[in-house]
This record gives structure tokens, C-alpha cells and sequence, in this order.
């Protein structure tokens, strides 16, 4: 029961995206087309969850008995920098179908702090092993459940007549303000 | 006058905010008023001159192909000065901002301009350009906060004009969206005029 909660306060709540402002620039930049949006959701997911998983097992039994804790925001960011690598290349020789869907996004991903922000929150709250990982998969969800909506918003929103200086970017949060408006009102369930 | 150049395009012409779209999430994130905006475009403009100083230096002895990693190294090392010296001096601001310190390593104007710029610079030049870009930083979000703190709580740097509450949606987070779509077209707008 605990474990859906976290999952249903990461998705809905808390959207990483709409609430915390975590991952604004793939939200803005991949979000055209659904397909895109999908494929971005798909390397997102799969980094968050493993990135959370080894960072946080690298804090507890690394830092925290060393008393380095100030080190985190380094050791966090080059694990991640190097589990993309790692990720890269073990997806092109094990399954070049996947390496075809996601490849374009995986370098995208270090410098998504959506990644990194997931990992040092999860490490903040005191979870244990099992909940830092329901979280980062909760959030990878709430990811990509406001990529791929706003992406379906957009592919329409091009077809409309919009005045010419609110054209796509300055349009596309306005579109995107209403969406965190209509996200709030999952405020108060959990 | 070339140096001004650098200095004066990261103010309108190629502002990070409103006209090259980096570094939105702490755009978003922190201005929920103009004194966490205008902090942490502070925070950020010091991670950015710092990091442009020192790839400029070193950027010789740097291998090509370790170029990105060993350019996050130098940006974390100062995003952690400045989260030591924030957490020491600053307390409150430290807590307003939270989780968007430690993120201002993944901030892409911050690598951006290492990449794009200091690494193929001198170092006054990548100086310069790291200042210009982190004072336009610092407008934009100051701008942004000074908008919903008026907008959302009816006080400007924390000093109230209004009897009672604002319009709240504008401190909330769908606020933030709307407000930097309405500030991005007034830039458009601007723009458009002086060219």
C-alpha cells in the first residue's frame, strides 16, 4: 500500500514535471511529435530507474560511512554521466532494436535534471532501497505521462491560428500552465 | 568594444531564458519572487564565470574526447562551493531554493557555454561572456519573480503594496508556465523592435 501511494503522489501529486519543474527542457524540446515523445519517455524511464538505484547504494555505502556526504552532487552526476555511457553502449550490442528507438535520447539524458533531481530527492526523504526505486519509476511514469499528453496537445496546437510572436515555445507553456492547473486538482488525494 | 560585445549579447540577443530556452527549470523552479530569482541567478552566474575561467585555462591539457565529463568535474566543483557557502551564510535563501542549487550542475547554459564557448576562447573573452550571460540570467529571473511576487502576492523584493492576498495562481507552478510564456512574447516583441 505504501509503495502505490508513492507511486500515485509521484504520478499525479507531485508531477515531476508540472509541480517540481524537473525536466523542463525535454518537456519543451522532444515534445512535437507523440513518437518522439514516446521514445524520450522510454531512455528516461530506464536511466532514472537504474541511476537512482546505483546512486543510491553508492550514498549509503559509500559516502555516509566516509562522511563525504558534501560529495554528492559530484559522485551523482558522474555516476549518472557514466551509466549513460555504460547504457549506450551495452544497448548497441545487446539489443540494437532498443539502441535504434532510444539512442538519439540517451545523450540527451546527463544533462536531464530530472535524472539527477530524482536521485538526490530520493536520497532527501530517507527512503529505503526498495522505495527510492518505486519512486524514480513513479516519477519516470509522471514523466512521461506529461511528455506524451503535451506532445498530443501540441501536434494539434500546430494546426491552429496562433497570433505570430506567441508561436510555439510561448504558446506551448501557456498550454502547458493549464495542464499543471488541471494536475492540481489531484492535490489532496494522498 | 569587442568585449562589450560578449558581455552584451547574453542580455537581449541571446538572452538564456527568453530567446536560447536553457536553464528553465530553475527559471520555473525558484522564482516564486524576485529575491529567489534574483539569488539564484546569482548562484548561477558565479558556477558560470568560475567554469568559464577554468576551462578557458585548461582547456589545452584537456583531451577532446573527455571533454564533456571533465566539464561537469569543474562545474560541480563550484556548484558545491556554492552550496557550502549558501548553506553557511545564506540559510534561508539556501532552503527557498532547495533542490535547484545542487541542479545547477545540470544546467545547460552552464555547460553550453563552456562548450560553445570557453572552450574555443581566450580566457578575458570567456570571462566576459560567462558575466554577460549569468547578468542576463539573473534579469530574466529576476523578472520572472518580480512578475507573480506582484502578480501572486502583491509585494515587490518582499515589500507589500496590497492589503491581503494576490492573485494565488500566480505563486502556484501553472503561474510560472503562464507567466514566462506572457514575459517570452514581450521579448519576441522587443526583440523584433530593435532589429
Amino acid at each position: 500500500m505504501e509503495y502505490v501511494l508513492i507511486i500515485i503522489a509521484a504520478v499525479f501529486v507531485s508531477n515531476i514535471v508540472l509541480n517540481q519543474f524537473l525536466g523542463i527542457c525535454p518537456f519543451i524540446g522532444v515534445s512535437n511529435k507523440v513518437d518522439t515523445a514516446i521514445g524520450m519517455t522510454g531512455a528516461v524511464t530506464f536511466v532514472m530507474v537504474i541511476a537512482t538505484l546505483f546512486t543510491y547504494l553508492i550514498f549509503q555505502f559509500v559516502l555516509v560511512p566516509f562522511e563525504l556526504e558534501y560529495l554528492r552532487t559530484i559522485t551523482f552526476i558522474l555516476v549518472i554521466a557514466s551509466l549513460v555511457q555504460m547504457v549506450e553502449i551495452m544497448l548497441k550490442k545487446i539489443s540494437p532494436p532498443l539502441y535504434q528507438a532510444l539512442g538519439i535520447f540517451l545523450p540527451l539524458i546527463t544533462t536531464n535534471c530530472a535524472v539527477l533531481g530524482v536521485a538526490v530527492l530520493a536520497v532527501q526523504q530517507d527512503f529505503n532501497l526498495l522505495e527510492s526505486v518505486v519512486f524514480a519509476i513513479g516519477n519516470a511514469i509522471g514523466f512521461g505521462l506529461a511528455l506524451v499528453t503535451f506532445s498530443g496537445i501540441r501536434e494539434q496546437l500546430d494546426m491552429m491560428n496562433v497570433p505570430k510572436q506567441m508561436k510555439g515555445v510561448p504558446i506551448a507553456f501557456i498550454v502547458a500552465g493549464l495542464m499543471a492547473l488541471a494536475f492540481m486538482g489531484f492535490t489532496g488525494i494522498v | 568594444m569587442n568585449q562589450w560585445k560578449n558581455f552584451s549579447k547574453g542580455l537581449l540577443k541571446e538572452n538564456a531564458v527568453f530567446v536560447m530556452f536553457l536553464g528553465l527549470c530553475p527559471t520555473l523552479g525558484v522564482t516564486t519572487s524576485a529575491i529567489n530569482g534574483l539569488g539564484m541567478g546569482l548562484a548561477t552566474t558565479f558556477v558560470l564565470v568560475m567554469s568559464n575561467l577554468v576551462v578557458a585555462l585548461i582547456k589545452n591539457q584537456i583531451p577532446d574526447k573527455v571533454r564533456i565529463p571533465a566539464f561537469i568535474v569543474i562545474i560541480a566543483t563550484f556548484v558545491t562551493v556554492v552550496e557550502m557557502v549558501m548553506k553557511a551564510y545564506v540559510p534561508a535563501l539556501f532552503d527557498a531554493l532547495g533542490l535547484f542549487i545542487p541542479l545547477i550542475v545540470v544546467n545547460c547554459l552552464v555547460l553550453g557555454r563552456a562548450e560553445a564557448f570557453a572552450s574555443k576562447n581566450k580566457l578575458v573573452s570567456s570571462i566576459v561572456d560567462g558575466l554577460g550571460m549569468g547578468v542576463g540570467f539573473s534579469l530574466a529571473l529576476t523578472a520572472l519573480g518580480a512578475v507573480r511576487e506582484v502578480l501572486g502576492s502583491g509585494s515587490i523584493f518582499g515589500l507589500s503594496f496590497l492589503e491581503g492576498d494576490g492573485m494565488l495562481l500566480f505563486v502556484l507552478p501553472p503561474g510560472a508556465f503562464i507567466a514566462l510564456g506572457y514575459l517570452i512574447v514581450l521579448a519576441n516583441k522587443l526583440k523584433a523592435k530593435t532589429t
